[in-house]
């Protein structure tokens, strides 16, 4: 945008350089963002929308004193200190949700992460030794289909103790998935790249991370967030029947002392939760595998 | 006698559960020292498997490739191969791709600016140093095309192997490029072994051209010596006898006595 000169010669006050400024900057602004406005409403409206129109239905079906689930503003009324205090503590037992989503989270990363290392390198090896996928593919398949609570008492006599428990559960719930994903990645390799380690004599440490992972980062990262998930559900309800403090035992100390609209605000924060990590892990999926596509 | 590279009655079988397919059958090459060898043949008469057994990727049913009074089998980067389709990593810059290359064989005897300063030599011979960081994506097939090359000869290789490197270019890149490769190798002094359909580009590039008969069962048709002068200018031979000459026998060869069998 350009100042008429004669505009200029005669501003003398600061005051009118300053009003200029202003007029200059927020005319193009407005024009500058308007469709960005635009998309954000567009993406932010629907949601607001549909989530008030199940807020409303579901309070007028349960509006009755009598009826068996608490509506939305009971909720509201008996625990909005738990959705407005995340994080307080008023004994070791007695702790806000944030905390209790944390500490599960803990076990989780801990036992997700063991499963993406260990679910990885036996992917990769199954994926590029043909009998050792003629062998043990049908035993993931048949693994994979396993409850994750099914593997609990297995776990629980084998460790003797809840908290390693609840992690190899998870474990051993997430890690079919990132084994059967990184394995199809891992065949699925072009030949040209093979070739191209064959002539340059890549060793096998330098085959994996110069070809392997960045060929197989998009299989690999589908696993990791089908694994990410599965993680999430599974650790939730070994909580359950473990106890300690994370969100699922929470759950289930609610249920026994009849705190039904507690219930509701713990699922609220197990799905954001949840939704969090499988965000999480496409993020950075998308970040790794930029340049992997094919050309 | 002894030969710089001897390709010794190479016999090649396809397994494929109970069907088999002999697709090469006794091949028998000798290639001098700097010498340019092409090799012509219709589509799928086996030329980029007898490349490939050159380059240790394939082994060979029967017989056997001897490079320096050495038997080959396995690939290694002494036998550098521009693929068919480039084969560059597509998550690595250009200038990534040719330094893996030159880590891989030099990380021994160079420093890590020496390397450096080789990868940009490798990259200022086939003129990309101003894509050097770009991916693969991101530049043009021609592009592509250089950077396989820098890399191949980044390895510094006793004999470079060309499977069709500039069959997926137009004509004017196409062109370009065989002038940068024929300026290359007068340079260089390497010994190359070049897999073509092109009839001109086989006879402008050439010492020798390797004709093969159509597959199943392909074998060396017949070896036609390309007695032409270096350095070679495109224009200058379009009227050259000699270079008519050879041409006609090519074609002759190609269209007339093994002309493509569809289906053979
Ligand atoms: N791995 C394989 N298994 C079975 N048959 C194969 C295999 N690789 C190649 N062939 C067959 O061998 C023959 C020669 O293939 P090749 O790729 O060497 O042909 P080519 O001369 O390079 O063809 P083009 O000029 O089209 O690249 C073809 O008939 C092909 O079907
Ligand atoms: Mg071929």
């Amino acid at each position: 945008m350009t100042m008429p000169l004669t505009k200029n010669a005669i501003s003398v006050s600061p005051l009118d350089d300053a009003d200029e400024i202003f007029h200059r900057r927020r005319t193009p602004l407005a024009v500058k963002y308007r469709t960005q406005i635009r998309a954000f409403f567009a993406a932010i409206l629907p949601p607001i929308i549909t989530c008030a129109v199940i807020l409303l239905v579901w309070q007028i079906i349960c509006a009755r004193p009598n009826s068996a689930l608490p509506s939305p503003a009971r909720i509201w009324t008996e625990a909005n200190d738990l959705i407005l205090h995340p994080f307080f503590v008023n004994g070791p037992q007695d702790i806000g949700l944030g905390w209790r989503v944390l500490t599960s989270l803990q076990r989780v990363a801990v036992g997700f992460g063991l499963a993406s290392v260990a679910g990885v390198i036996v992917g990769a090896f199954v994926g590029q030794a043909q009998w050792a996928a003629r062998g043990l593919d049908p035993i993931f398949q048949v693994l994979r289909t396993v409850p994750p609570l099914a593997w609990l008492p297995i776990s629980l006599a084998a460790f003797g103790d809840s908290r390693p428990s609840a992690i190899f559960v998870i474990f051993i719930t997430a890690i079919w998935p990132i084994i059967i994903n990184t394995s199809v990645g891992v065949r699925n390799i072009p030949q040209d790249y093979r070739n191209v380690a064959a002539v340059l004599r890549l060793n096998a440490l330098e085959f994996f991370y110069r070809i392997v992972a960045p060929s197989a980062a998009p299989y690999i990262f589908t696993g990791l967030r089908i694994g990410v998930g599965l993680s999430w559900l599974a650790i939730v309800a070994a909580e359950m029947l473990t106890g300690g403090v994370g969100i699922g035992f929470f759950i289930w100390d609610a249920w026994n002392s009849s705190r039904l609209p507690d219930i509701f605000v713990a699922l609220l924060y197990i799905g954001l939760t949840g939704f969090f990590l499988d965000r999480l892990i496409g993020f950075i999926g998308a970040l790794v595998t930029r340049g992997a596509q094919p050309n | 006698m002894s030969s710089f590279l001897k390709i010794e009655n190479v016999d090649k079988i396809f397994t494929r559960g109970s069907a088999t397919t002999k697709v090469l059958e006794n091949i028998n090459l000798r290639v001098e020292k700097g010498q340019f060898v092409s090799i012509i043949g219709h589509s799928g008469c086996g030329k980029s498997t007898l490349l490939n057994i050159v380059a240790g990727l394939l082994t060979a049913t029967s017989g056997g490739v001897i490079l320096e009074e050495r038997e080959v089998n396995e690939p290694g980067p002494d036998r550098a191969v521009v693929f068919q389709n480039h084969s560059l990593l597509p998550w690595l810059s250009s200038y990534e791709n040719v330094r893996l290359a030159v880590n891989k064989v030099f990380r021994k005897t160079e420093t890590r600016v020496k390397r450096h300063e080789r990868t940009m030599r490798m990259l200022d011979l086939v003129q990309m140093t101003h894509a050097k960081d770009k991916r693969p994506g991101e530049i043009s097939g021609g592009m592509k095309q250089r950077v396989g090359i820098a890399r191949a000869l980044a390895m510094e290789p006793k004999v470079l192997l060309l499977d069709e490197p500039f069959g997926a270019l137009d004509a004017l890149t196409r062109a370009h490029l065989q002038d940068q490769v024929m300026a290359l190798q007068a340079k260089l002094g390497a010994t190359v072994i070049m897999i073509t359909h092109d009839v001109d580009e086989a006879v402008l590039l050439s010492d020798r051209i390797v004709m093969m008969t159509n597959g199943p069962r392909a074998t060396i048709g017949e070896v036609l010596p390309v007695p032409l002068a270096r350095p070679r200018d495109r224009i200058q031979l379009a009227v050259d006898p000699v270079y008519l000459e050879c041409r006609r026998s090519v074609l002759q060869f190609l269209y007339e006595r093994h002309s493509y069998v569809e289906a053979a």
